[in-house]
């Protein structure tokens, strides 16, 4: 294990070697996302997520911004175990009848203020799953949403992308209020 | 002992069905089957049902062989299965809720995917004007009793914790120990095979891609296999070959990310950190290859939608060369870590008798003795022209379940680079036409957590039933088993070992 810390030490971050384009996006984010969430915010966003009958898609990509390309814990986004500990509620899925009750019950025992994101096409409009007996059909028709982010799934940039323009809105209106 | 074929002969064989045969059968043919699935040398691969039909696949574990019996019940009911095979329990409490249809002496009939939340009873009994409004108060779920001493209950979910799917777990626990852990699903429940009623073989694919995201290929290959096999189309050699790719692509992404979340639920999260990237570096190039970094919508009834060209190969092999280079020295880490060592060995059993009696497929049978792999046998192409080994171990632990991964990692490095090698030219597809006639295909595939069953009926170019049954059937029942005298806080250690699909079980 000595090894393998040590040449860790040695290898330099791995943002850096990421191969694809999205890597640009990602640094530009970064550095826009760390000023407006110190802002209003100071250090720290914590996020509960809830998966109101997603096809578990959108989990993958959620988790894949806790990885050491993305590494969203630089940003001060942590994804926090309750939703009494939360800023902000990111929802995935259709919701389905039989999580209707549980996304309500969530809602209300996050503290406020908070914000919602939808993110994923279900999580819109109920996407494919839309006019099933057993799907409500989008977040929106059960707690009010501040944000949609689209895609299935959106990719770990574009999930970003989205928290980082929901703090510039609630930023914006706060300085209005 | 009869064989299957002798089975068939017991009924009346359906024409226009394929690969493997199906037959309507009577009660008393019916109820043979399933006393002699009891007796361990079949299998069940699955029961679904139609409003006045309860179908039941069987393979025949020794010679791979696949039947379909079929049991009209006009008096919504047929005598049940699961009083002989208890992994038929769950399925046949889904027929109810679904269907209307009633097991006869079944051991449980508490509902199991209707929560009584949809506002109507049994939605897919039948066409319009035979709807039935749901009860508007319905007594509390029971959940099983438990005696004796002075054991706690813990209730966790549907919403959990961490960033996954929800379900409840009832714990009843004495002191530290779980004594019995009671799981009730169908919190996901979509509705997706009402969805199907009627669909176009292009949103069926779509569909079937997200009964469970991280199976989306083995969802759309399953389907389009099944599709193609009603049809009898003839899929060209390069679409074969990417099919596979992307498959094995599918398969490392979600063992390397398995892996390392394990090791993290262990608490050892350098393993996670370091699993991730790897995960990371595949589905960037599963990206840049085929344009989606979970490939979804790229396999479709009669071959895939997007070549591979020169940039694809050159990620993939790029990605696959920096597995290559890592992956051991994340093995050995693994190996040599005795804290994390003490937390997988040893924990969460699963007896090689009960994944036997279960069919458990995937890792989690493969753990606990069980050599089934859907891609060798029955077998599809081009497995069959490729050369992989197919790991089993008998400790039935998290370790085991940790080591099976590790050797599938190796074995795809192995065949994504066979294929690529090998990868023929031609075309990506053939068209498919209509069939006036109404046709039905069925076809198993090998996802990364054990095998994938879909059924199907085409109608003149719509899908007039479909049903997809996911691997999880069969393995979260053993999790109930795997985790009783261990302790409460092994739990997600365990869960994640077993990492069964919620979605793809509530469909």
């Amino acid at each position: 294990m000595r090894k393998l810390l040590f040449q860790s030490l040695f290898r330099g971050p791995l943002t850096e070697q990421a191969p694809s384009l999205d890597e640009t996006a990602v640094e530009e984010l970064a550095a826009a996302f760390k000023h407006a969430a110190r802002r209003r915010l100071g250090r720290s966003l914590s996020i509960r997520e809830i998966d109101t009958g997603s096809c578990n898609a959108c989990e993958l990509e959620i988790h894949a911004l806790n990885n050491a390309y993305y590494d969203v814990e630089r940003f001060g986004i942590r994804f926090v175990a309750s939703p009494r500990h939360a800023d902000v509620l990111m929802v995935t899925g259709p919701v389905t009848k039989n999580m209707r009750d549980a996304l309500e019950r969530t809602h209300q025992a996050t503290p406020d203020p908070k914000w919602v994101v939808a993110v994923g096409d279900c999580a819109r409009d109920g996407g494919c799953f839309a006019g099933s007996y057993a799907v409500v059909g989008g977040v929106s028709q059960v707690i009010p949403v501040d944000l949609h982010i689209p895609g299935c799934p959106p990719p770990p940039v574009a999930i970003l992308r989205g928290l980082l323009s929901l703090l510039d809105r609630t930023a914006k209106s706060a300085s209005i209020t | 002992m009869p064989s299957l074929i002798d089975l068939m002969l017991e009924g009346r064989k359906v024409q226009q069905h394929g690969p493997w045969p199906r037959a309507v059968v009577d009660a008393s043919i019916w109820q043979f089957a399933a006393a002699e699935l009891a007796q361990g040398r079949w299998s069940l691969l699955g029961l679904w049902g139609e409003p006045s039909t309860v179908h039941m696949a069987i393979i025949d574990r020794g010679s791979a062989d696949i039947a379909v019996v079929s049991l009209d019940c006009p008096d919504r009911a047929y005598p049940s299965v699961s009083r002989h095979c208890p992994p038929a329990l769950r399925l046949e409490r889904t027929l109810n809720d679904l269907f209307g249809l009633s097991a006869k002496d079944s051991p449980d009939t508490r509902p199991w995917v209707d929560h009584n939340c949809w506002g109507v009873r049994f939605p897919l009994r039948d066409s319009l004007g035979d709807r039935i409004d749901a009860p508007s108060t319905t007594a509390p779920y029971r959940f099983l009793p438990v005696e004796g001493g002075s054991p706690h209950q813990i209730a966790v979910g549907p919403v959990h914790a961490g960033i996954i799917e929800p379900g409840h777990f009832r714990f009843t626990a004495s002191g530290e120990t779980v004594v019995r852990l009671e799981q009730r699903l169908g919190y996901t429940h979509k509705g997706i095979e009402g969805l199907m009623r009627g669909a176009s073989l292009e949103r069926g694919v779509q569909l079937a891609g997200r009964v469970s995201g991280d199976s989306t290929v083995a969802y759309a290959y399953a389907f389009s296999r099944a599709a193609e096999a009603a049809l009898q189309l003839v899929v060209p050699d390069r679409a074969v070959w990417l099919r596979a790719l992307l498959a094995e692509l599918e398969r490392l992404a979600n063992h390397l990310g398995d892996i390392g979340a394990i090791c993290n639920d262990a608490s050892f999260s350098l393993m996670q950190a370091h699993c991730n990237v790897l995960r990371e570096d595949v589905l960037r190039a599963a990206n840049i290859a085929f344009g989606h970094r979970l490939m979804r919508d790229v396999i479709v009834p009669g071959g895939i939608v997007c070549d591979l060209d020169e940039n694809g190969q050159a990620a993939i092999r790029a990605a696959l060369d920096k597995v290559h280079a890592r992956f051991s020295a994340l093995i050995e880490l693994y190996d040599n870590t005795a804290s994390l060592q003490d937390r997988t060995v040893g924990t969460g059993m699963v007896s090689s008798a009960l994944a036997r009696q279960y069919g458990a497929g995937g890792y989690v049978g493969r753990a606990s003795g069980c050599a089934f792999d859907a891609r060798r046998a029955p077998g599809y192409p081009p497995y069959d022209d490729l050369r992989f080994e197919v790991p089993v171990l008998d400790e039935g632990d998290v370790n085991a379940r940790v080591w099976i991964r590790i050797r599938e990692v190796e074995q795809c490095l192995s065949l994504t680079s066979q294929i690529m090698d090998r990868l023929p030219g031609g075309p990506l597809g053939v068209p498919v036409a209509a069939e006036a006639r109404p046709r039905e295909g069925m076809a198993l595939i090998e996802g990364f957590r054990g095998d994938i069953m879909v059924w199907l009926r085409i109608d003149n170019g719509r899908i007039d039933r479909c049903h997809l049954r996911d691997p999880s059937w069969f393995q979260w029942p053993l999790l109930e088993a795997a985790i009783k005298d261990n302790i409460v806080a092994d739990f997600p250690l365990c869960n994640k070992s077993f990492n069964c699909s919620y979605s793809g079980q509530d469909l």
